[in-house]
């Protein structure tokens, strides 16, 4: 009973922490994007526009709810559950700081699996919005949404291959401790920069962020899968994407920057989640100067992409990791 | 095409991005701050007084006839000696100028023949509704010069019985 009792605790303060971040993150991404394109960005809401989210979700609560005529209704209903729920519960796996106070079920020996099976249910969330709403850009944004996931994850999942094959282990727990071997070097970024790349690549097609974002390129498709929803529904699929965007920031830290580790963890424990925190805002950065700065590509091009470079690549990556590991050379034993 | 071709535009670009954070936000925050005018833009219209403080606008509405959006509606009324408002017979006793159809072509200050009705560089009409947005004479016409007193005034007889008063010599430095 205990067990359950503290899994309890943890997951809520988990949600309460990820749903908080999620509102902020939304108002971090517009801040820097305008400083990024030499604008200012919200700040009428409160001091530095610091209550734009509260007011955002507000706006949202009392925005009607509108479910479209011919809409396939037990299917509209759930989708933007299906969003949501994957990019929350990825969370469960990933250690966000060190010894089994910030560890949810990090040591699970399935860890890396877990993760791409998550992830690859939450397309289905945006599939089937995209069927359900009766509507021709939905459609079309659900249809590129699964294609493009597709594609991408396997370039992902190998990446992650190549991952575990250097912790020779699939638990998010072990694959930490391996890039601790006493310095910043011993980061998979270092050991492993064409998974690295690979891996944030596909992430952010996963993600459907720019310069990937074809499943809800404005110009072409409105608003792709989320042209017909409105209200709640439609802050759930923000939050979802918000959510899932945090999570796979906080997977590419724990897979190739080391995830909590850093100086005087094993003084101090609490610093762990203040590093781990640290290099998930940073990727997060990295994420919003991404978005200021490509282009949306074309669609045959992201197909393309995907299915002729990355996976080649990435699976060269895992051959080439295989063998340098079955050799010993140093730093791949 | 080799991968250097494909690579050195993508960092250049995200390189230029981050170089613009060094860079001051282009933004105006609107309403407490301004963008500077031009000392010569027509923004909204002023009714103009003479030096002696009477009203320039004789009510003769030749502004309303000139004006193509229909915007202008101007009521005269008389003149007397007790209750003088502005040189010669008339004045206008209504002067209003719906905001929301103003086009903003200056029609109406080329057909004022007594310079009455100018547009100025200074505040941009706005407003909650469209009542507001409708501007009366006491909002359009500018106060007198300082020491000098409003209209009516009490005028001896016969000293303004033309509307149009000769025009002061033209300032040649503006």
């Amino acid at each position: 009973m205990p067990v359950l009792l503290e899994a309890t605790l943890k997951s809520v303060v988990l949600i309460f922490v990820l749903l908080t971040g999620f509102a902020y993150l939304t108002l971090m991404e517009r801040k820097v994007l305008a400083r990024l394109q030499a604008r200012i960005g919200p700040n009428r809401a409160g001091p530095l526009g610091l209550l734009q989210p509260l007011a955002d979700g507000l706006k949202l609560i009392f925005k009607e709810s509108i479910t479209p005529a011919g809409a396939d209704k037990p299917i509209y209903f759930l989708a933007p559950v299906l969003v949501v729920v994957p990019a929350l519960i990825l969370f469960a796996v990933i250690p966000v700081g060190k010894g089994p106070a910030f560890q949810l079920a990090s040591e699970i020996n399935v860890g890396a699996l877990y993760v791409v099976g998550v992830m690859g249910v939450a397309v289905y969330g945006i599939t089937l919005a995209g069927w359900a709403s009766n509507n021709k850009y939905a459609a079309l944004g659900g249809l590129r949404a699964s294609a493009q996931v597709i594609s991408y994850e396997l370039g992902m999942g190998l990446s992650i291959v190549a991952v575990v094959l250097m912790a020779s282990s699939a638990s998010l727990a072990d694959i930490v401790e391996a890039q601790m071997p006493g310095n910043i070097l011993g980061w998979f970024i270092f050991r492993q920069p064409v998974a690295a790349a690979i891996f944030a690549i596909t992430a952010m097609a996963e993600l459907a962020r720019a310069p990937f974002d074809l499943v809800e390129a404005e110009q072409e498709l409105t608003a792709g899968f989320m042209t017909e929803y409105s209200g709640m529904k439609f802050a759930l699929f923000f939050m979802g994407e918000y959510v899932k965007m945090i999570a796979v920031s906080a997977l590419f830290a724990t897979f190739f920057l080391g995830g909590w580790s850093g100086p005087f963890v094993d003084q101090v424990p609490i610093l762990s989640v203040v590093y781990f925190t640290i290099k998930v805002v940073a990727c997060l950065l990295l994420m919003i100067w991404t978005r200021a700065t490509l282009p949306r590509m074309r669609y045959d091009r992201l197909m393309s992409f995907g299915w002729k470079v990355l996976t080649p690549v990435a699976l060269a990556n895992v051959i080439v990791t295989a063998f340098l590991i079955a050799l010993g050379v140093p730093g791949y034993q | 095409m080799g991968l250097k071709d494909v690579l050195t535009p993508i960092v250049v670009g995200f390189a230029t991005v981050l170089k613009t954070v060094t860079r001051r936000p282009v933004t105006i925050q609107y309403p407490e701050q301004h963008k500077p005018m031009s000392a010569r833009f027509r923004g909204r219209h002023h009714l103009k007084r003479y030096d002696d403080g009477l009203e320039r606008c004789i009510g003769c509405a030749l502004c309303a006839a000139a004006c193509p959006a229909d915007a202008i509606y101007v009521e005269a009324g008389e003149n007397t000696d007790e209750a003088r408002y502005s040189p010669g017979e008339r004045y206008a006793k209504t002067y209003e100028i719906n905001m929301l159809r103003c086009i903003f072509c200056g029609y109406c200050e080329d057909a004022c023949p007594t310079n009455a009705i100018v547009l100025e560089p200074i505040e941009f009409p706005t407003g909650y509704t469209r009542e507001s947005m409708i501007y009366t004479k006491e909002m359009l016409l500018e106060s007198p010069p300082i020491n000098v007193p409003a209209t009516p005034q009490r005028t001896p007889p016969g000293k303004y019985d033309r509307a149009i008063l000769p025009f002061p010599p033209i300032d040649e430095s503006q």
